[in-house]
């Protein structure tokens, strides 16, 4: 079976470098639909209880493999096989703009189809060694994707960060292996769980922490997520979006594994995974804020809401730990279920973004303005995807949240005084989050497509065409579905929270507060509120039919002559905030002051960066950098010199050892005397 | 039913209230206590202008705008009777939807493109953001002292018992009639008869709605006094047979609402850099109260 996978994988890859341009696209596209059905049939059966398992016969270097999907691993599959499907087909019509770059099309198809491959393999092995295989390929693969564009140098610096950091998280989790299979002599998973089993609590929580280090730099918690707003901007619109859609999740899906695996004290963990999820998602929402680059923005949010999924987590696990059934289901529901709704979310941003960029040549929002009159279907599909990722009702994102908020409430009634500091600190942080992302959308949607246009160049702006926009409709109408029918997807995540609840002897006798059955109310009340909205637009219809309806120039205060550039742009549209977040931040200003009675041209400038990238990687990328250059005269440039350095480096390797061990002796001789 | 209808009756008479106590106190005769809902009857009435630069989102933004403030007042109970509705968390739902109203009506005034109106749009999205920590803690605090989480349960068990319970009781009245000034823009955070447009916030949003528009969002202010004042009653009617509870409530309507018309008449407005810190205060005001609440519980041995 897995033969015949690779064989199709090769000859995929064979036919793509063959066949002319247009194909290369439409082979992929094939190929991910192919592996998409397969896979998503074997994942929909082990989602409804059927676990598929399958002993792959071993090779030397791997003993057996044993692959296995479960409920999880299939929830997983199931996530990213939809953005994958949905990129695939946005990502075709979208490329067509390069077709003459026939050689970086090819490598991005084969690109594509890795990633998706590999994200697949990660979720159904259960063998160390494989799985650092598929992670180094799917690290490398998109790698490759987010280069699309490596003629400009921003896009190889962000390449470039973004593989040097993946790679510190491969050495996190390699770390966890390595120090599991020194304990037990296995690189399968299992040993893993009999590790944990065996071991001391410590030491079950180490390990958990060293692997929770390294998926924690793939999925962006704060304060491994530097790589994450250099990457996401860089690569092209489609990647974004499964980047930020499925590839970080699989970091969430890491870590949801080694809890699975490593029995410990949850409790701790919880606390731990509760406390960085909430600084996570408030960072994320607050540096989101002040950015004035679409891509860069919508990357911000990613954090925000690895955040949330986190905070879903901790919660589960605490209630894990404090045999509280309603909290650990809740968290691990919300969590989970906030996973795939952020992959389609977040995905629909990135692809309308994309449109955007397309039509207007920029991000940049000061440079945007008025585009829902030149692209409707885009704007309405960006407005949709900013109320859900708000978490605002009738959409998916709030179904997720109020999951999570009835996690935090379950917790309420059975904490002790210190969890309940630690409740009203993630309670708080979650409510902040919301309100400052309401903040940052009512930002991006209303400079990005209301009002007038800020640039030239503004009247050549055209709707993208149907094909790109089909893939985004089909994930609106997903959104859609999971804000009215939460049920349906809440009963499909029992199998893979019952995985992490089953052994668990709960204590029964706790308040409940049971959100997934008012999410059964607020169904109905969803549909009423549509059903109420249309009635009332369409009372309005009736009202004013009859009566004067004028067209006139927006009202300018007194102004006569009213131009663009007298709007409100971003900038100042968050200027009170940023005033007031300024000591958390890192926003520097350039003004002139003007002082005369007829001033001249003046510019005025604010950019902002990042206070953790700066104290966490460049001060210690500097520190790094001042401690080599006092080697610096060993790189002189002649050769001669260079193997000088070898013959050195040889004899030392086979001297220092030798008179060591002469040393010993005579220390040995001398202890004697 | 029954809560939802006395929210409208109130909604009714409320803002007429407010004018007429700012009148009397300014020694004015003023305009009667049905005056606010016949400008809004003439509203309807009238014909409307559009900005040219304005597009959909303006014209459906004040009918979702209504509808969240409408949806809202459904989960909200009176006395021992539940609002249409009721589950556990609803008070998470009565937040989220009020916030896709605020998201509308926000939108709605960047969509005009007029430089006054993001000044408004800006401070509102500022403003709301920070008021609703301070929301979810307070409640939070009931469903911890009560042991439930849904407007109804929290309202019926609260038994006004000790003093502490009852400092409780002003101290949550304070933060609602404070999140309810700032909920609908009124003193001490911003001046709804101001006629200069920088200093405005939610009468600058509105500057280009005109007709039924302006009506219905005109309405929608006066049901969102009545809604937090349906609240605040809550706090205090709990279980009450109904021949008293009804007469309770309107008084503490009627009480809020010349509550609301005195702080307007003898309070200045905040300078606007200072709101941000007022509102945050909000948030440790209720902290305050959660405080308070462990130690009803005996949660501090």
């Amino acid at each position: 079976m897995i033969n015949v996978l690779i064989a199709i994988l090769l000859a995929a890859v064979i036919s793509i470098l063959s066949v002319n341009v247009k194909w290369k696209g439409i082979i992929s596209i094939s190929l991910v639909i192919f592996i998409v059905l397969v896979s998503s049939y074997v994942a929909i059966k082990a989602l409804t209880g059927k676990s598929f398992e399958l002993l792959i016969k071993g090779t030397m270097l791997f003993g057996n493999v044993p692959v296995r999907i479960d409920a999880l691993s299939a929830w997983f599959i199931l996530t990213i096989n939809f953005t994958i499907l949905t990129g695939a087909l946005y990502g075709f019509n979208y490329m067509k703009k390069y077709r003459e770059m026939k050689s970086r099309l090819t490598l991005h198809c084969i690109a594509f189809i890795f990633v998706h491959f590999a994200l697949l393999g990660i979720c159904s092995v259960q063998n160390a060694f494989v799985f650092l295989i598929f992670w180094e390929m799917m690290a490398l693969s998109v790698f490759i994707l987010v280069i699309f564009d490596h003629s400009r140098q921003e896009t190889i610096r962000a390449g470039l960060n973004y593989i040097v950091q993946s790679h510190i998280s491969i050495v996190f989790i390699m770390l966890g292996f390595i120090y599991v299979a020194f304990k037990t002599g296995s690189y399968s998973f299992n040993a893993i769980a009999d590790f944990s089993n065996h071991q001391s609590t410590l030491a079950g929580t180490a390990l958990f922490l060293c692997f929770f280090a390294g998926f924690a730099i793939k999925s962006g918690f704060v304060p491994f997520h530097t790589w994450l707003p250099y990457a996401h901007p860089a690569a092209p619109s489609h990647v974004s979006g499964i980047m930020s859609g499925v590839v970080i999740k699989i970091g969430i899906y890491g870590i949801l594994r080694m809890l699975l695996l490593i029995k410990t004290d949850y409790t701790t963990i919880g606390y731990i995974i509760l406390f960085i999820s909430t600084a996570t998602g408030i960072y994320g929402v607050m540096l989101a804020i002040i950015q004035h680059d679409l891509k860069k923005l919508l990357a911000y949010h990613s954090i925000e809401n690895i955040g949330i999924i986190g905070i879903g987590i901790g919660i589960g696990c605490i209630g894990l730990g404090a045999a509280n059934k309603w909290m650990a289901i809740l968290g691990f529901t919300g969590a989970m279920l906030h996973t795939l709704n952020h992959s389609l979310f977040k995905s629909l941003l990135f692809y309308s973004a994309g449109n955007v960029l397309q039509a207007a040549h920029s991000v940049n929002i000061e440079r945007l303005g008025g585009i829902i009159k030149k692209m409707p279907h885009t704007a309405i599909l960006f407005l949709i995807a900013a109320l859900a990722i708000c978490g605002l009702p009738p959409l998916n994102g709030f179904v997720s949240e109020f999951l999570i908020y009835g996690g935090l409430y379950n917790w309420l009634f059975s904490a002790s005084l210190i969890s309940l500091m630690a409740l009203v600190f993630s309670l708080g942080g979650l409510v902040l989050i919301g309100g400052l992302a309401v903040l940052c959308f009512t930002k991006a949607f209303s400079i990005v497509f209301l009002g007038n246009g800020r640039a030239p160049g503004h009247d050549e702006i055209r709707e993208t065409g149907f094909w790109q926009l089909l893939p985004m409709y089909l994930t609106v109408v997903f959104m859609i579905c999971i804000g009215l029918f939460p049920s349906f997807f809440i009963n499909a995540l029992q199998n893979p929270v019952n995985l992490f609840t089953h052994d668990v002897i709960f204590n029964l006798n706790l308040i409940k507060v049971s959100a997934i059955d008012s999410l059964e109310t607020i169904n109905w009340l969803f549909l009423g509120f549509i059903l109420f909205i249309i009635f009332m637009l369409v009372l309005r219809k009736l009202v004013s039919s009859h009566k004067l309806v004028e067209i006139g120039p927006t009202w300018g205060c007194g102004y006569a002559t009213s131009d663009s550039k007298l709007q409100y742009t971003a900038n100042s549209f968050v200027r009170s905030y940023s005033k007031l977040a300024k000591p958390i931040l890192d926003i520097e200003k350039k003004e002139v002051e003007i002082d005369e009675i007829f001033p001249a041209e003046k510019h005025y400038e604010t950019s902002s960066y990042d206070r953790i990238e700066r104290i966490f990687i460049d001060k210690p990328i500097r520190l790094l950098n001042r401690l080599t250059d006092l080697f610096l005269f060993l790189q002189n440039g002649q050769l001669q010199r260079y193997i000088l350095y070898g013959i050195i480096f040889i004899t030392a390797v086979i001297c220092v050892p030798l008179i060591l061990d002469k040393i010993l002796t005579i220390l040995h001789f001398l202890n004697n005397l | 039913m029954l809560s939802i209808t006395l929210i409208l009756l109130s909604a009714f008479f409320f803002t007429g209230i407010i004018v007429r106590t700012k009148s009397i106190t300014s020694g004015r005769k003023g305009p009667g206590i049905l005056q606010p809902v016949k400008d809004v009857i003439r509203l309807f009435k009238k014909g409307s202008v559009y900005s040219e630069t304005t597009s959909i989102i303006f014209r459906i933004s004040p009918v979702i705008y209504f509808s969240s403030v409408l949806m809202a007042c459904l989960v909200i109970p009176f006395s021992s009777y539940r609002g249409i509705v009721s589950f556990d968390g609803d008070f998470i739902f009565f937040a989220y939807i009020l916030a896709l109203g605020k998201f509308f009506s926000i939108i709605s005034a960047m969509d005009t493109g007029s430089s006054f109106e993001g000044m408004g749009a800006s401070r509102e999205a500022l403003f709301s953001m920070f008021a609703e920590p301070a929301f979810f803690i307070l409640i939070g605090s009931f469903a911890l002292l009560t042991g439930h989480t849904s407007f109804f349960d929290i309202f019926s068990t609260l038994h006004l018992g000790s003093s502490i319970t009852y400092t409780l009781g002003v101290l949550a009245a304070f933060i609602l009639v404070m999140i309810a000034m700032i909920e609908n823009s009124r003193m001490p955070v911003d001046d709804p008869k101001t006629h200069l447009e920088l200093t405005m916030i939610h009468e600058v949003m509105v500057l280009d709605n005109s007709g039924f528009d302006l009506g219905l969002i005109m309405t929608t202010g006066y049901l969102k006094f009545a809604m937090y004042g349906a609240i605040i009653a809550g706090f205090f009617i709990g279980s009450l047979p109904l021949p008293l509870s009804v007469p309770a409530y309107l008084a503490i309507q009627a009480l809020f609402a010349v509550t609301v018309g005195l702080i307007e008449s003898f309070m200045a407005r905040f300078r606007m850099n200072h709101n941000p810190q007022f509102i945050l205060a909000l948030s440790s005001v209720s902290f305050l109260i959660f405080l308070g609440v462990l130690l009803v519980l005996e949660k501090f041995v």
